[in-house]
Order: C-alpha cells, then sequence, then structure tokens
C-alpha cells in the first residue's frame, strides 16, 4: 500500500501537510502583500494625526471595536444607512485594523461628521440621555483623565518604520500636541475622521 | 493584480483541484476490491487492527462532485486572477444592481415628492410618513424622536428658531449644517468675574428673574460692549447668526443662574451636521416638510 510510505515516513509526512495547509495561506493572503488595492492609500487618506491615534488607542483600550464594526459591506441596506462602502486602501495605515466582527452597536466606518463633538461628547458621559434605548455602557472616566503623552512619540515611530509616511517633524511634534488633553477629546478627534475620506457618502 | 500573482494563485488552485482529484483516482487503483471484506491492513499496534476496506462509494462520489462544481465555480466565478469569470460577477456590480432596483422601486416615490414647494408638502400625508421615518432614522439621536430635543439640541416642534423657520431656511440648514459658536465672555475676553455675576443677572432680568436688581442694572452695560454684536440690543437674538433670544423662554442649555454663568464663562459651540450628499435631494425636501409641519 502506498500510503504506508507516508505514514511511517515522519518527515515527509510533515512536509506534506505543511504544503497542504498553505494552500490557502498562498492563494488567500500572500498576493495580498504585494497587491496595489490593498497597498495604496485612497486619494487623500492621511496619517492619524498624533491625537487621532492616542483616540485610537482608547477606543482600542475600552474595547470598542467588541461591539462596534468598521467596514461597511457592499449592500445597499448598509450604504443606505452607513454611506459608501469600505474600500481596502482606507485601512493602509490601521495597525491593526478595526474592522471588528460583531455589531453589537451600530457600523461606525464613517461616523466622522456624522454628529457634533457636543453630541459625542454628551453620548460618551452617558449614551441614555441622547439615545434613551441605547445599551451602550458610559464612559464618565474619559472626561477626567488625561491622555498619557510620553509614548506618543513611540507610537508614531514604530508607525514609521512600519511605513505609515510620517515625517520627523511630525514625530518630534508629537507629544507637545497631546500633552493635557483630556482622553474625550482623543477619542472624539478619533471619530470624528473615521471614514472621512471618501466624501461620496451616496 | 500582476500576471505574476494571476499565475500563482490559478496554479495552486487548479493544482490543489486536480491534485485531489488524482489523489482520490490514485489509491482507489490499489484497492483490489470494491467489496467489503475481514481483511486488515496487516498493521496491529496494542491489539488495535486496521480493516484494508474501499472508500465508502457516496463518500467518494460526493467528493468528486465537490471537484466538479469547484472547478464548474472557478468557472462562472472571478476565482483564478485576474480571470473575471464566464458570469462578469463582483461584488461592486451586485451592489449596482441592488442599487439601481431600488431607485426603480422608490425613486419615483421620492421623485413626485421632490418637486413638491415645502409648504404644500407639509400637508400630504403620504410624504409626511416618509418624512417621519427618515427623521427617525437620521435626525432623532439628537432631537429625539419626538423632535422635542434636549439641552444643546433644539426641539423643532416650537415656534422659536435659531437660523429661521422657514421653507428655505430649514432646507439650508439640513443641506449644509450650521456651526453655532458662542465666544466664551462674548466679544470682551478681559470680562472680570463681578462683570460676569452683573451680565447674568441682566440676561435674566430679561425674563424678570434677576437674583440681584443691583448687578442686573449694572450689567446692561457689560452687555451692551461684551453680547449685543450677536443677541443685538435688546436681547432678541439674530437668525442671520444664530444668535438665540434672550427674552422668551426657549433656552437651549440651561435657564438658571448657573447655566447661564457657564455659558457666558466658557461659550457654547454647537453644530448641525450637513445631510447634503448624505440624503438625496428629494429625502432633504420631504425631511424639511416634515419639520416644517411639526410647528405650522
Amino acid at each position: 500500500m502506498n500510503h504506508e510510505i507516508i505514514e511511517k515516513n515522519l518527515g515527509l509526512m510533515i512536509v506534506l501537510i505543511i504544503l497542504t495547509i498553505s494552500g490557502g495561506f498562498l492563494v488567500e493572503i500572500v498576493p495580498l502583500f504585494f497587491l496595489k488595492e490593498t497597498n495604496e492609500p485612497v486619494e487623500g487618506l492621511e496619517p492619524y494625526s498624533a491625537l487621532e491615534l492616542e483616540g485610537r488607542d482608547i477606543y482600542i483600550r475600552e474595547g470598542c471595536h467588541v461591539c462596534h464594526t468598521q467596514q461597511i459591506r457592499p449592500f445597499r441596506a448598509e450604504t443606505e444607512r452607513y454611506g459608501h462602502y469600505s474600500v481596502a486602501g482606507e485601512f493602509v495605515y490601521d495597525r491593526p485594523f478595526l474592522w471588528g466582527s460583531k455589531r453589537t452597536g451600530p457600523d461606525l466606518a464613517r461616523v466622522g461628521g456624522r454628529y457634533s463633538d457636543a453630541w459625542q461628547r454628551q453620548h460618551l458621559f452617558n449614551p441614555r440621555s441622547v439615545v434613551p434605548e441605547s445599551n451602550m455602557p458610559a464612559f464618565p472616566w474619559l472626561f477626567e483623565n488625561k491622555v498619557d503623552h510620553t509614548g506618543t512619540a513611540a507610537k508614531l515611530e514604530t508607525l514609521q518604520t512600519l511605513g505609515v509616511p510620517y515625517t520627523d517633524e511630525q514625530i518630534a511634534n508629537a507629544a507637545s500636541q497631546v500633552e493635557g488633553k483630556f482622553e474625550i477629546e482623543a477619542l472624539v478627534a478619533y471619530l470624528q475622521q473615521l471614514g472621512t475620506v471618501i466624501s461620496d457618502k451616496r | 493584480m500582476s500576471t505574476f500573482w494571476s499565475i500563482w494563485i490559478s496554479v495552486i488552485v487548479l493544482g490543489t483541484v486536480f491534485g485531489c482529484v488524482w489523489l482520490l483516482w490514485a489509491t482507489r487503483k490499489n484497492q483490489t476490491t470494491d467489496v467489503e471484506t475481514d481483511r486488515t491492513m496487516g498493521h496491529s499496534f496494542d491489539g488495535i487492527e486496521e480493516y484494508d476496506n474501499p472508500l465508502p462509494k457516496w463518500w467518494f462520489y460526493l467528493f468528486m462532485a465537490t471537484c466538479v462544481f469547484s472547478l464548474g465555480y472557478l468557472a462562472l466565478y472571478p476565482g483564478l486572477g485576474n480571470y473575471k469569470g464566464l458570469l462578469g460577477w463582483t461584488s461592486h456590480n451586485q451592489w449596482e444592481a441592488e442599487v439601481a432596483e431600488a431607485e426603480e422601486k422608490y425613486g419615483e416615490i421620492y421623485a413626485q415628492y421632490g418637486q413638491t414647494p415645502v409648504e404644500e408638502l407639509a400637508t400630504n400625508e403620504d410624504a409626511l410618513k416618509i418624512g417621519q421615518r427618515l427623521f427617525a432614522n437620521n435626525c432623532a439621536v439628537c432631537h429625539g424622536s419626538a423632535a422635542r430635543g434636549q439641552v444643546g439640541f433644539p426641539n423643532l416642534t416650537d415656534d422659536d428658531w435659531l437660523y429661521g423657520g422657514t421653507p428655505e431656511k430649514i432646507l439650508e440648514t439640513l443641506h449644509n449644517g450650521r456651526m453655532g459658536n458662542m465666544p466664551a465672555k462674548g466679544v470682551m475676553p478681559g470680562m472680570t468675574n463681578e462683570q460676569v455675576d452683573q451680565v447674568v443677572n441682566y440676561v435674566l432680568s430679561f425674563s424678570g428673574r434677576e437674583k440681584d436688581a443691583a448687578a442686573a442694572e449694572a450689567g446692561a452695560g457689560v452687555f451692551a460692549q461684551a453680547c449685543v454684536a450677536c443677541h443685538g440690543p435688546d436681547g432678541k437674538g439674530n437668525q442671520a447668526m444664530g444668535a438665540p433670544n434672550l427674552t422668551d423662554n426657549t433656552w437651549l442649555y440651561g435657564s438658571t443662574y448657573d447655566w447661564i454663568k457657564e455659558t457666558v464663562m466658557n461659550g457654547r459651540q454647537n453644530q448641525m451636521p450637513a445631510q447634503a450628499g448624505r440624503l438625496s435631494e428629494d429625502q432633504i425636501q420631504i425631511l424639511a416638510a416634515y419639520v416644517y409641519s411639526l410647528s405650522n
């Protein structure tokens, strides 16, 4: 029996197993590292400012991505509600991306500019005060804590190493731009730019 | 996608499919019989032996069928690099077809109202029903489902308007949004705490609620310096710049001494987001009619 050759030869079996399971990886993932569509930013996309980047880290820290997605799928039901469907080039500076996988709350991919800053602040302080039926938790401590600016420059520098086009000047000014700001300001700054690079909302 | 990656993907995908078929045929060929027997593979581990039986027929044919299906799928849909597939399907054109279908179904309904003047539309029950739903989806998060507003977000059901309640003004607000900005201490950055107290008392005196009549009297001078540019000499506001009337009983923020003091000390920034581009022209027309109907 031929399969005895494989079954009794551990090294060969390991090689064949790796070959078999890497098929999907080689076809579905490896080419994406080299494609223009996934690597080039859409026109007008800017790297996050220092404040927005800190806001993004607060977004991650508070687990917003657990209940909110940031990816609009190309279905009419979604584009009517949220705006133009998401495209890969919008996320090239997102490391890691925050597409999420569960919508307990609405998608936030294009929430930027949709509500006023005042609304965002009030909603984050107490969601029920503006949306009575909301089950979102309140985040009152964002209004008391200041952003930790000691790591901001290092964050920008790391992203620069990964290929995000930050200038050395931006890195040098990073800490001073967020110093003394409340966490809520950073988070609202992050939210208000989400998805705004594609201005055609329909 | 470059030719290299296109070929890379095609070769691996087709290689995998044909590899599966070949593996199945190759192992089947070695079978000596199609019937199940008691013959074993000849090895025994801890007394456990393995039968040498053919693959179950249903399993074999099912697996073959999936291979055939995958080839058919790859021919019809884009799965091989740059090959577009016989159907020419993309997620983008599927979305466009969906939108076009909806446009055909609902476009006419919107269009028949889009050209109607707001005043006339505000009396059309069907249009108002659509408007009410548009309002619930797009406006209620700030203005409330009953459009009565809340602190910082105007009540749309009363007769008091920051920027004007004519159909033209409502349309303008919906289209372009509004940026409300009251600077801290008006145009008098050097206002002392005493003067703040005086001007708050003066503002309260418009509705006869001053706490300290003497302070209110002194506040008139402060008001004339710091506030008249926007709120006008008699405090009746100015709709051209969205400065509220301070003499009526409608307050965007609180009406108490402490609230007004907070407003004077820190100013107020507020924004109504622009809806043009987010909603269609027809939808904005219907929404304007709905909002207009709330107070007329």
